[in-house]
């Protein structure tokens, strides 16, 4: 019985035209990059990035004399909080919200939908490059903030800076930050994708979700396994102590270790994609010529 | 007979928006060849030739393309092109780029997307104005680039929706000229269009629509005959009701004739309009009664006489 499922799955393998599937992701991620990208109504995903990097900016050209190497510790915490509470609770979430739900549904406000369904393309590796084209265009943008964020972080205390990024902790933070930046853009990507097929409209749907993250760290286990940030908890390198109003109901969840933890969120997101393919097949073009 | 792989089969079609009507029980096999989809707007049209090309999913029955269903798009999409009715461009590209990146997706390479680009362009009449932009064409070039869309990939199923809207006489002889040559070469064209005389002489076979049915379907000659033979319902309003129905019932192509409720009018129903409008202009020369007005009672069925007989219905 295994064994004749493993020669059919190998069977189905060799049958696909890969070759054709990579130069039909290639092509689509470059036809959706040119379009989203330079977009002038992704303007305020830009601001969204740029955001902390203009305030550390502002910061630097008031202060004078290169920081005392004391504050050192604090800074990174201000940096911590900066990737973990405002890119990943806030940043990358309406950006991926913006950019992800726009992939299918701004084809429709645009009625440009039917040229995608018109051409040998199967519907899955249709979704597939255009989530890549997402992700791409997300990591791009939200690494480059992250990282002018931790170079102006480290950068005013002179030497004291770059002798912490080089022989201390820095690099591995700078690694640990840029990681989460990616998953989280994956995880979010994936879930908005998945909404815009399923909503018309997926503000609600999204803000949903956004009171769903931020009452994750309190609910079970199994719950938290659903949830992007949760697993961003994890893989945080520097140590976040929980405040506001929801510190006293949080569940001190164990530490998981992060290769779980990246694993974990990969599968969310995989999960999750997978049930984008099967909503794809559903859509049908019904928006009319005037 | 042709056999199934070649053509194209509807097997009782129907298709809902909801609880709007598109298309209703809809069958019937094509043989290669050009066809005409003719119906006034609002026939149900588009809503078949989406259907055909899996844009939308039938709510009942079954559709296969040479013998492929919307299931298998990398087989069918090799050999489907549709050009729709749709005036839309993704934002920003070129006439060139347009064309060739749609190809890019067909799996072809570099050189030959190039080479089949620059083809179509050229049957199109496109060539000197590929390099710019979409935004910058008129409607004519747009409806043009997108038929040029339509046949790069070198399909055997051509389908138009309304093609030669928004062409100028040369460009629409030109185009019908196209199709013409692209069926000789044992393809299938499928054509909609809600005036039959523009594809009238091209078409080997003619399906016409009116309401979401598909109301007469063959050779164009067979279908003439069965629109005429379909009877149709005229309102005759006029002083002497009961003269008017006792002769109209003289006429043997007339099925029916009702005096209406409040007795200023017969509705009459003939098998033969032309006949009747003929005998009605004769009677009202006579003097014997007058007549106010004359109206087809039934729209659809009356419009789809006028594409066809191209008779515009009036005893006048
Ligand atoms: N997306 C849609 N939503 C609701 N009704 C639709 C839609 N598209 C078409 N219809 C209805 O279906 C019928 C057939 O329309 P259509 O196929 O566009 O006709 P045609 O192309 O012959 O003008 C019309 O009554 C139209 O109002
Ligand atoms: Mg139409």
């Amino acid at each position: 019985m295994n064994a004749r499922l493993i020669t059919r799955a190998k069977e189905w393998t060799q049958e696909q035209p890969w070759e054709l599937y990579a130069t039909q992701i290639f092509v689509l991620m470059r036809n959706e990059i040119r379009r989203n990208l330079f977009a002038r109504r992704r303007l305020w995903v830009y601001l969204l990035a740029a955001i902390p990097v203009v305030i550390l900016l502002v910061q630097r050209a008031f202060a004078r004399n290169t920081a005392e190497p004391f504050y050192i510790e604090s800074a990174t915490r201000v940096l911590a909080r900066i990737v973990h509470l405002y890119y990943v609770r806030l940043g990358i979430f309406f950006a991926c919200m913006g950019i992800f739900t726009w992939l299918f549904r701004g084809e429709v406000v645009e009625r440009t939908l039917h040229y995608q369904f018109l051409v040998p393309v199967r519907r899955e590796v249709l979704v597939i490059g255009k989530f890549l084209a997402g992700t791409l265009i997300s990591i791009f943008l939200f690494e480059s903030a992250v990282l002018a964020c931790f170079y102006l972080t480290y950068d005013r205390f002179g030497a004291a800076g770059w002798s912490y990024i080089f022989d201390g902790p820095g690099l591995h933070q700078l690694g640990a930050y840029l990681l989460v930046t990616a998953l989280t853009c994956i995880g979010y990507g994936s879930v908005f994708l998945a909404l815009s097929l399923l909503f018309k409209n997926p503000i609600v749907p999204g803000l949903v979700l956004m009171g769903w993250e931020t009452i994750a760290p309190i609910l079970p286990a199994w719950a938290q396994r659903l949830s992007v940030t949760s697993y961003m908890r994890h893989l945080c390198p520097v140590e976040l102590p929980v405040e506001g109003p929801l510190a006293i109901f949080t569940v001190v969840a164990e530490p998981v270790a992060p290769v779980l933890a990246i694993l974990g969120l990969l599968c969310l997101s995989v999960a999750v994609l997978v049930l984008s393919c099967f909503l794809i097949d559903r859509i049908e073009i019904t928006y009319t010529a005037e | 007979m042709t056999s199934p792989n070649r053509q194209i089969v509807f097997d009782s079609v129907s298709k809902f928006y909801g609880e709007v009507l598109g298309v209703n029980r809809v069958s019937f096999a094509l043989d290669p060849g050009i066809t005409s989809l003719v119906g006034p707007n609002g026939s149900g049209k588009t809503t078949l030739l989406n259907l055909l090309t899996g844009l939308i999913k039938p709510t009942r029955g079954s559709i296969h393309v040479l013998g492929l269903t919307t299931g298998q798009p990398v087989e069918l999409f090799r050999q489907v092109g549709y050009c729709t009715q749709f005036d839309s461009f993704p934002p920003g590209s070129t006439g060139y780029d347009f064309i060739f990146w749609p190809l890019r997706l067909h799996g072809f390479g570099r050189e030959q997307a190039a080479r089949l680009t620059d083809e179509a362009l050229e049957r199109a009449g496109m060539t000197q104005v590929a390099r710019r932009k979409v935004a910058g064409y008129s409607k004519g070039m747009r409806q043009r680039i997108r038929l040029a869309q339509a046949i790069a990939h070198h399909p055997s199923v051509l389908v138009l929706d309304e093609p030669l809207n928004g062409l100028d006489p040369i460009a629409r002889a030109e185009a019908i000229a196209l199709f013409g040559a692209l069926a000789v070469q044992g393809m299938h064209v499928i054509i909609s269009s809600h005036i039959l005389e523009e594809v009238d002489r091209i078409s080997d076979r003619v399906v016409l629509m009116s309401s979401g049915y598909v109301v007469a379907e063959g050779q164009i000659r067979e279908v003439r005959q069965e629109v005429r033979d379909h009877p149709m319902q005229i309102l005759v309003r006029c002083s002497n009701a009961a003269r008017l129905a006792s002769a109209a019932f003289e006429l043997n192509h007339v099925v029916e004739a009702k005096i209406v409720n409040d007795g200023r009018g017969v509705l009459i129903r003939t098998r033969d309009a032309e006949q009747f409008y003929l005998r009605l202009n004769k009677i009202v020369c006579s003097g014997l009664i007058e007549v106010e007005a004359v109206a087809p009672a039934d729209d659809d069925v009356d419009s789809i006489y006028q594409y066809l007989i191209g008779c515009n219905g009036g005893p006048i």
